[in-house]
């Protein structure tokens, strides 16, 4: 009876979760509108989100499209087909490691400053202040935060993968001597506007909503001590990480299964 | 910081990302030889065997692009490859042209070649090409070539 007992608590305590984050959820999109009516704050969001943001995601995209295309090249001499270097970074990156690595960045580099700011708003009782003031703090405090999160990030990633790809450019033609024509005109046969680059946009998109939600309920649900806060926000990253890799999977088995 | 220059940097990150997308759809993707391409028009050819043709797969001339292929399907009556071409409008080929799939390189993707005839008219949106010739199945070609090593071999040994 005892481990039934304890099954069943473990069970309803997940459930009692998933509901909690879901309902949070609800009350975030709810918000939404509201944030859009004072953009000011959203733009304050953008600068804090996007703008800061901008350096680790710029090297990142950089360091990945130089390491790409060299070892892209060494596997693609092997079949005589290093012409096609372009093409397989520039739909490796559009199609996956623009979004992914971005979203992986942005809960990191991002996500985690959102959190400890809202939680340190928590533990400083600041958000228990609005409410007593009448003042919403998920409309004022958590919507402008997460629409700035959705906006900056596909921008984010399509700046990741484009400086990947000029990467794997100076790579591919300033080093190794692949013709710079042939470079670009394979792109353009291979690479698809709307099934490519717009599903990565799309991508991003969800991932922007995850990684953003995410560390506003961390942070809107810390315990207001200096642990929980902690705690809070090393849970930021994993459950953000976690999210967009099972949700890339799931994207991409919709997006590309059919050729 | 104040309220102004957060703006202009905020302003100056958006358009940054736009660039960015706008040189991916029209540097690194298929978006700028949409708009080139312009009006098209659509022809059918019928093969026996389409090997690994694709849709998207590139209709040229002589060696230069001059359309895309945007369908394959099985006719099933005839049990025929059917191939929809779209043309660029302004390439007219004469009544009697030949299409014939090609390979790009020994491995290179499949593609469609165009041979134009003598006619004196010319095919016009949804008609037929009707000489065609199909791809190349690497596997029909060792099997006919050992069939005829064997066929040989099987002469020469009375001798």
């Amino acid at each position: 009876m005892n481990a039934l007992q304890i099954i069943g608590q473990v069970v309803l305590a997940q459930l009692a979760r998933w509901g909690h984050g879901a309902l949070f959820f609800l009350d975030l999109l709810r918000a939404t509108p509201s944030a859009l009516r004072r953009f000011g704050l959203v733009v304050g969001q953008i600068h804090a989100i996007g703008n800061r943001s901008l350096v680790i995601i710029v090297a990142s995209g950089l360091s990945v499209g130089f390491v790409l295309a060299l070892q892209m090249y060494y596997a693609l001499t092997t079949y005589g087909a290093a012409e096609s270097l372009g093409l397989i970074v520039n739909l490796a990156l559009v199609r996956e490691l623009g979004p992914v690595v971005t979203a992986l960045l942005f809960a990191g580099r991002a996500g985690t400053s959102l959190t400890a700011e809202i939680g340190l708003m928590k533990a400083g009782e600041q958000i228990a202040a609005m409410e007593l003031m009448a003042i919403d703090p998920k409309a004022r405090v958590l919507a402008p935060r997460f629409l700035g999160g959705i906006l900056s990030m596909p921008l984010l990633a399509a700046l990741f993968s484009t400086v990947g790809i000029l990467g794997a450019y100076v790579v591919a033609v300033l080093l190794i001597g692949i013709d710079s024509g042939n470079f670009w005109s394979i792109q353009q046969n291979g690479v698809d506007v709307w099934r490519d680059v717009g599903n990565g946009v799309v991508k991003s998109a969800v991932f922007g909503v995850i990684c953003t939600a995410v560390a506003l309920y961390q942070g809107f649900e810390t315990e207001a001590t200096p642990e929980g806060v902690a705690y809070a926000t090393t849970r930021t990253v994993v459950t953000a990480s976690l999210g967009v890799l099972a949700m890339d999977f799931i994207l991409t088995a919709l997006m590309f299964s059919t050729p | 910081m104040n309220k102004k220059s957060t703006e202009i940097l905020v302003g100056l990150f958006v358009v940054l990302g736009l660039l960015a997308l706008l040189f991916l759809a029209l540097k690194a993707a298929n978006l700028a030889s949409f708009t080139g391409g312009g009006d098209t028009y659509t022809l059918q050819a019928r093969f026996d065997n389409i090997g690994g043709l694709k849709s998207r797969a590139p209709v040229r001339s002589a060696g230069v692009n001059v359309g895309r292929v945007t369908s394959v399907k099985l006719d099933p009556q005839t049990y025929l490859g059917v191939v929809t071409l779209e043309v660029n409008k302004g390439v007219n080929f004469p009544k009697d042209s030949s299409a014939k799939i090609l390979t790009a390189g020994l491995l290179g993707d499949q593609y469609i070649g165009i041979e134009p005839g003598g006619d004196e008219k010319n095919l016009v949106a949804g008609d037929v090409i009707t000489q065609t010739q199909s791809a190349v199945v690497l596997e029909n070609l060792i099997g006919q070539f050992l069939f005829n090593k064997a066929a040989d071999g099987g002469e020469q040994k009375p001798q």
